[in-house]
């Protein structure tokens, strides 16, 4: 079981978009023993790609608290400091690298780099034929994608919104996810489509769409949401590496965040859960964006006397409900806050999946906050009401731990 | 049995006849009759043309002419009439409620199928809608593997998971089978440019049909394949399906 700690100081500045862990993490092997942060990466349980693996180069536990005598020689690497936008494109360089099967489609990936600047360079490096600039035709080129990864090639589809992969949807449920099945088995559809969702600063209504409710329900599928650069890049490489159609839900304001991650290669496990912070009172399970307002919540709850155990979800489909039960069964109170809506969303799906799984060790019914079911205004204002702020989790987790 | 019917249907009597006077009633175009003796003789060759000349768009005509064998055509009548049997009987089991939800017949449209088959390789891959059972048994499917599917048998080429819609046949290049009108287009230039990003040297046929030229992702797709000049070749079958089904106009 894969477990990742952060101390709750990561939880900062939010609002300018930037964000700087320096702090965290101190690179000299001195200080790892006095850090309250550790980091352990486990290698994800896939089956072997056909090409041949690099793998006596993937590190285990790429950095590590104690000093395990496997892990020390590389817990002294100080690591590099990018930003989210950059630890994907590392991940997507790497495995560009080492598979010659991986090509990127999307708009405007190619020679302008990316609207999200995550395949800058590629292009340049790569050639025209693995970065490939598509059209404006969200559908079809999805389809194509499909159809190349039937063929055995590992496409990575980027949406430029994943609000307009909507229009790709016949393609992403009926092919992408259930061709596997309707063939008896005969395709693979080792196929990422990825791209920035979620309410970002006054994008609008239609882009600002939350897709990961619309999708889980497709059979087939494997849903993950990233959150910071490390577990970008992990992700992003794990789902690469992955035979089953995978989804990569980034979020728009996230892409500048700044953290230190290891040199050594590392891949996260696609189906696990990340533990943000260890607590004893509470289990508040999100993903993506809203961690970092729930650990600005946090910060205000610990200085209240709360332990809240924060528990970043990641994978979407399908759920992690091991970590997230042995979380419950700790603290028996949950409380989810996401940034879907109300009706239908990833958090209405997590609460029956815990009622029906753990509903014994539950003290209180769970509690989820999610966004309006509202169209997003353009208003910031009215934006921001629509959204999760710290201020109501503070709130909710006071009201539950009465 | 249920394919009793088939002998009091006057078009589809042509299958009961003996084999040389129904050829020599379908085949005008030839110029000599093939008696049982050539039939397997080998080294004849004939050459044919085509009564229909072709309508190009900035591009060369194709020749209309063409060389064969007795051998090989009487195999491609062969192939065609198996083809023709099987829909029909499909036809007698779908109307027995052996077969259930969807069944859609290529019973006319034999000669796509067996003509396309004949120039090319299996390398190539071909992509359809529905309307796939012959394809997939000009592909090099078994009748067995046909009905067990059709039925929901684990002996089916999609072990019974997919039924008549969604057969499949990865060895040989055929990739379906697809349900959505017009969502396989998209899926068949991804085909190509998977073919031209591995440097196959081969081509991808995708097959769709008229109630599909009106759907936009067909235009998408062919858009992205003429602008990336991918090795993708789109064969519309016109039956007017559509026009029986919706009554509507479509370019």
């Amino acid at each position: 079981m894969a477990t990742v700690f952060q101390s709750p100081g990561t939880a900062t500045a939010l609002s300018s978009n930037s964000f700087d862990s320096t702090k965290l993490l101190v690179p000299s092997r001195r200080s790892l023993s006095e850090r309250k942060a550790s980091f352990f990466c486990v290698r994800s349980e896939m089956k072997p790609t056909p090409i041949a693996r690099r793998a006596d180069n993937l590190v285990v536990n790429a950095v590590a608290t104690k000093a395990d005598s496997s892990a020390s020689s590389t817990a002294s690497k100080p690591g590099h400091e990018l930003l989210l936008f950059e630890a994907l494109r590392e991940g997507l360089e790497e495995e560009m690298d080492r598979d010659p099967t991986v090509c990127v489609m999307g708009e405007d990936v190619g020679h302008y780099g990316g609207s999200y600047k995550v395949t800058r360079g590629l292009a340049e490096k790569y050639g025209d034929l693995r970065v490939l600039d598509t059209p404006i035709a969200e559908n079809s080129f999805t389809g194509m994608g499909i159809g190349a990864a039937m063929t055995g090639l590992r496409p990575i589809v980027e949406g430029m919104n994943m609000g307009f992969l909507l229009l790709a949807f016949n393609q992403i449920s009926n092919n992408c996810g259930m061709l596997h099945y309707t063939s008896g088995g005969q395709f693979k559809i080792p196929i990422v489509i990825r791209g920035p969702g979620g309410v970002g600063r006054q994008l609008g209504a239609e882009h600002s769409q939350r897709l990961e409710s619309y999708f889980q329900s497709i059979p087939g599928i494997q849903m993950v949401a990233c959150s910071t650069p490390y577990n970008a890049k992990g992700l992003m490489k794990a789902a690469i590496r992955s035979e089953n159609p995978v989804i990569l839900f980034e979020h728009v304001l996230l892409y500048n965040l700044k953290e230190r991650i290891p040199d050594e290669e590392y891949i996260c496990n696609l189906e696990e859960a990340e533990m943000v912070r260890p607590g004893e009172h509470i289990t508040i399970l999100t993903y993506s964006r809203m961690r970092y307002h729930v650990m600005q919540a946090a910060k205000t709850l610990v200085n209240k006397g709360y332990d809240p155990e924060v528990i970043d979800i990641r994978s979407l489909k399908p759920f992690d409900l091991y970590t997230i039960g042995n979380s419950v069964k700790k603290t028996h109170r949950v409380l989810i806050v996401e940034e879907c809506m109300r009706t239908g969303g990833i958090g209405a799906s997590l609460t029956s999946a815990i009622n029906e799984n753990f509903h014994d060790y539950l003290d209180a019914p769970i509690v989820c906050l999610s966004s309006q079911d509202v169209p997003t205004p353009y208003a910031g204002t009215l934006e921001e009401w629509t959204v999760v702020q710290p201020a109501q989790i503070v709130t909710a987790v006071e009201q539950f731990c009465q | 049995m249920a394919l009793s019917h088939i002998a009091t249907s006057s078009s589809r009597s042509n299958l009961l006849r003996p084999l040389t006077s129904a050829l020599s009633c379908t085949s005008h175009s030839l110029r000599r009759p093939i008696s049982s003796s050539a039939a397997t003789d080998d080294s004849t060759t004939l050459t044919i043309e085509t009564s229909v000349p072709f309508t190009t768009h900035k591009c060369d005509e194709p020749s209309r002419t063409v060389e064969t064998t007795p051998k090989e055509l009487l195999s491609f009548f062969h192939d065609m009439a198996t083809m023709r049997r099987m829909e029909i009987a499909a036809d007698s089991l779908y109307k027995a409620k052996l077969i259930r939800g969807f069944c859609h017949l290529y019973d006319g449209q034999e000669a796509v199928a067996v003509g396309m088959e004949a120039a090319i390789t299996k390398k190539d891959a071909i992509i359809t809608a529905y309307r796939d059972h012959c394809i997939f048994l000009g592909r090099g499917g078994t009748l067995l593997e046909v009905f067990a599917e059709l039925m929901g048998r684990q002996a089916g080429c999609s072990r019974g998971k997919g039924g008549s819609m969604h057969f499949y046949k990865k060895d040989s290049g055929f990739y379906g089978g697809h349900g959505i009108v017009g969502a396989q287009v998209p899926l068949g230039c991804g085909l190509a440019f998977a073919q031209k990003y591995s440097k196959d040297e081969a081509v991808t046929f995708a097959l769709y049909g008229d109630g599909a030229a009106n759907q936009g992702q067909l235009f998408e797709a062919l858009n992205i394949a003429a602008l990336w000049d991918l090795p993708a070749i789109l064969v519309c079958e016109n039956n007017h399906c559509k026009d029986r089904k919706r009554g509507l106009d479509s370019i």
